[in-house]
């Protein structure tokens, strides 16, 4: 019994992860190429998933809905970028994080006044919303596992790109030293531009992926930006390989903690006691597992700068 | 057991697979001016961060004033008397000339966490910076902020900086750089009287410079110091001219 | 190495610090506004007074939170994401001994001063072993921290937050319930807390404080060691917030994790570069202006983010040195 359901807070995870992962790619890649911080990474996050949302209930499909949020993210992001991040890589971190803290505040307000307050619901694909079992009587949602196997597919073609082509190349070189790729002729604004648009649909999609098995509502990208924030300081900023073995990790650490916090200290405390002081323990994991991190590897586990 | 005032031993550095400071050994002596040389990527910027501790050294021993330093870091090496300069102007740009002095004369004197009273007129500290300033000629320029200064006198002041944190022993990172050829001939005449006062390490592409104010000289070539020696033997060496001055002269 | 990892240095009020300031002129701006705000309980008096003391006390909590991040920012060049946190520490500590029925004001001081010291220690030291873009979020994390700790609090409200059964007392009198007299309270502890970073920023500390933020290599080869000067301001400036955080939930009468977030630490950092970075009297005119701006552009339509928004972009883009710098208040 316990550990089938073990199986599935690591499948939880595992899933979480993923999602991190998405999310904190792009946000890697266009802080270690671009030395750009973009907190409003959270809110491309959100509105893949209200653009699905839409979509699918413009269409009647998630699939046709999912098909069309893609590019429409991607757009979105590079009309961001164009109006707005394209004139702060220049400036100070102070500049870039108040700039886009603006955007942030913008863009919530903006989801609300178009769409309203109240959570959207986006249904689970009727194909897709079944269960299996994949232990003696432990079922487990069929859409979850899809989110599993498509980061993981994601993952992979990132790896896939980054290592093993050319763009990758340069993505790498610049991340470890941006005026050398410029030095080499490489045009580092298009480098940029591309860098960036993958990043904003990457953040879109994993928006686009949870949207139902999540409310889609104002503000939803902020503790998700925070999370990614977590998963690429661990990581190493720049890092995708990084990015992935941290987001994996939060994941676990965050699903499992919150789980298995309460039942762990029941060891030492009176059951009640335990179960309040795990839950108020178990969110802060993710956090002290940082810093742990950090005191001991103050450029995190796979620094792309020297 | 030399008792040379700054001991080198056998000093190692590595950036990833590139050796950049290679099996370093030389000591300086009291009350000589020793002079690098070497061509554009010996590594001799390299060494004096690893001297001064702005980097750290892989493998190595650094004795300065009987002490072992290797692991100091660089601020505490700068308290001890072990002072450096900087080859691209390193100075507080907002500060004036008088405050950056002031600042390093503060570091020497007193405690710094100190949260009462205004530093800036404390006649102590801008006293002394006052008289450093007026060594260099920047005396009218006190009030100045430094980043404003030309590029011969920010050059003065960050060697009137790094006399302010009472150095036993001055590390010049190619103090001539980029002046002109009045601002250098001015440099010059200052080491002159600074070589008197303490030991010298002067890190110089500025070969008449090198030759007229140096008591020995290393050349370094690749991380290897390949020769040491008196200007004249130096300017002999058959290795030191193939590798390096026969270079330059052509 | 890059000379300074945190904040450019190109804004008005920054190229101003350095140089001795002409003493007279400077004090000219702080002075107008702290006789304003002096006089403001008998100005309100013609008006909607409770009101008037309401708002104007909250812009003087904000902008003494805020001073306390501009001593971080703009003169240590610590961006710091997570200053809420040490707000929401000291609210805490004033709603929890409350809860448990200790009033007097001076204990509930002392535990937040001691819970924000303890805690921008601990956070600090981690912190300020990296540099850049990793204090930045790291800060942040630290400050997301609190909050999630905040909604777990199952025992003092959790994500609802906790009602206050009294404001603080002062040697056992409930004086503090005279809005008049909270105001004044808070405005001693604002002009206090004023003098004294004033005093700190002049002082030896100050000015190797200000050394590092504009060349850090610089101040280590003359024998400073940074990371000790910058913990120190680090925790001088969380336990000032910490003070801030006290008297917000005496002025509110009710404290939230929502007090955490990490948007209320992008609120305090847009106070200070609205008001101009680097001029303690500019984190209150900051605050002065945000809080007003809220609060009208709140009145005209529920959605004023819409406009909010697009007002920090363009501060950022265009208004270097924010208000303070277009005042020409340098000297």
């Amino acid at each position: 019994m316990t550990l089938t359901l073990a199986l599935v807070q690591i499948l939880n995870g595992l899933q979480f992860g993923l999602i991190l992962f998405l999310i904190a790619a792009g946000l890697t890649l266009v802080f270690g190429v671009m030395d750009f911080i973009n907190l409003a990474h959270g809110v491309q996050y959100m509105v893949g998933a209200y653009f699905v949302a839409a979509f699918t209930a413009m269409t009647g499909s998630f699939l046709y809905g999912l098909a069309l949020a893609l590019p429409t993210a991607l757009a979105f992001g590079l009309l961001l970028e164009v109006l707005i991040f394209r004139h702060l890589y220049d400036r100070s971190h102070l500049d870039q994080v108040l700039a886009t803290f603006g955007v942030i505040i913008f863009l919530n307000q903006a989801v609300k006044f178009v769409w309203g307050a109240a959570p959207l619901n986006v249904p689970i694909p009727d194909a897709l919303s079944g269960t299996i079992e994949i232990t003696d009587g432990m079922l487990y949602p069929v859409y979850r596992l899809v989110i599993i196997a498509v980061g993981l597919a994601v993952g992979l073609a990132l790896y896939l790109v980054v290592n093993k082509t050319r763009l990758g190349m340069l993505v790498r070189a610049g991340a470890s030293n941006a005026a050398m790729v410029s030095a080499l002729g490489v045009n580092i604004r298009f480098l940029f531009t591309i860098v960036f648009g993958v990043g904003a649909m990457l953040a879109g999609f994993a928006g686009a992926m949870v949207a139902p098995i999540l409310s889609v509502e104002p503000g939803m990208g902020d503790n998700v930006l925070i999370l990614a924030f977590v998963v690429i300081v661990i990581g190493g900023i720049g890092s995708i390989r990084g990015a992935f073995i941290a987001a994996l990790l939060i994941g676990l650490v965050d699903t499992l903690g919150r789980f298995f916090a309460p039942t762990l200290l029941r060891v030492l405390l009176d059951p009640a006691t335990a179960s309040q002081t795990g839950r108020a323990i178990a969110p802060m994991l993710i956090y002290i597992l940082m810093a742990a991190v950090l005191f001991f590897r103050p450029s995190g586990l796979f620094p792309s700068k020297q | 057991m030399s008792n040379a005032p700054l001991q080198l031993q056998n000093l190692c550095k590595n950036y990833g697979a590139l050796r950049v400071t290679d099996d370093v050994s030389v000591n300086i002596e009291a009350g000589e001016l020793h002079a690098i040389i070497g061509p554009n990527g010996a590594g001799k910027t390299t060494l004096i961060h690893q001297i001064s501790g702005l980097a750290q050294s892989d493998s190595g021993r650094i004795i300065f004033d009987g002490q072992d330093v290797t692991k100091l870091p660089m601020s505490e090496r700068a308290r001890l008397g072990l002072v450096r300069s900087f080859q691209i102007t390193s100075i507080l740009p907002r500060f004036s000339a008088l405050e950056n002095v002031a600042l390093a004369v503060q570091a020497r004197s007193g405690s710094s966490f100190n949260f009462f009273g205004n530093a800036a007129a404390e006649p102590k500290l801008n006293d002394t910076a006052m008289t450093l300033l007026a060594r260099f000629g920047l005396a009218g320029r006190a009030s100045v902020p430094a980043g404003q200064m030309s590029h011969g006198e920010k050059r003065q002041l960050e060697i009137a900086i790094a006399l302010a944190a009472q150095p036993k022993l001055l590390l010049l990172d190619e103090p001539l750089a980029g002046t002109s050829h009045d601002e250098s001939q001015r440099l010059i005449n200052t080491l002159q009287e600074l070589r008197r006062e303490l030991p010298i390490v002067l890190i110089e592409h500025d070969m008449d410079a090198v030759f007229a104010l140096a008591d020995r000289v290393s050349v370094l070539v690749y991380g290897r110091i390949i020769a040491s020696g008196t200007p004249q033997s130096i300017r002999d060496n058959a290795e030191v001219r193939a590798a390096y001055l026969g270079e330059e002269a052509a | 190495m890059s000379v300074n990892n945190f904040v450019d240095l190109d804004t008005p009020a920054a190229a101003a610090l350095g140089v001795p300031a002409r003493p007279g002129r400077v004090f000219v701006l702080p002075l107008v506004v702290f006789a304003l705000f002096a006089l403001v309980p008998l100005l309100a008096m013609q008006g909607p007074q409770s009101f008037i003391l309401a708002l104007v006390t909250r812009i003087m909590i904000l902008a003494l939170a805020a001073m306390s991040l501009d001593l971080l920012i703009g003169y240590g060049a610590m961006i710091s994401f997570g200053h809420a946190a040490f707000v929401g520490l000291g609210a805490y500590s004033v709603a929890i001994l409350s809860s448990h029925g200790i009033n007097d004001g001076f204990i509930q001081l002392g535990v937040a001063l001691a819970v924000s010291f303890l805690f921008a220690l601990f956070t600090g030291a981690i912190s300020l072993r990296t540099k850049g873009v990793y204090f930045i979020m790291i800060t942040l994390a630290f400050g997301q921290m609190l909050y999630f700790l905040g909604t777990s609090l199952a025992a003092y409200g959790g994500d609802d937050g906790l009602t206050l059964a009294s404001r603080s007392t002062l040697f056992g009198s409930k004086i503090l319930k005279n809005d008049i007299v909270l105001y004044y309270v808070v405005f001693g502890f604002l002009l206090g807390a004023y003098l004294l970073l004033r005093g700190i920023v002049a002082s030896r500390f100050g000015r190797v404080l200000r050394g590092i933020r504009e060349n850090p290599v610089r101040m280590e080869a003359i024998g400073f060691a940074p990371y000790r000067y910058q913990l120190t301001a680090y925790v001088i400036a969380g336990m000032i917030a910490g003070v801030s955080g006290c008297l917000l939930a005496n002025q509110t009468e009710f404290v939230s994790p929502a007090f955490t977030t990490w948007q209320r630490s992008g609120d305090l950092i847009f106070v200070i570069v609205l008001g101009g970075l680097g001029s303690l009297h500019g984190a209150i005119i900051g605050a002065a202006v945000f809080s007003l701006l809220a609060d009208i552009l709140s009145h005209y339509t529920e959605h004023w983010a819409l406009i909010f928004g697009p007002i920090l972009i363009l501060v950022v883009l265009y208004a270097r040195g924010g208000i303070g710098g277009l005042l020409g208040s340098k000297p």
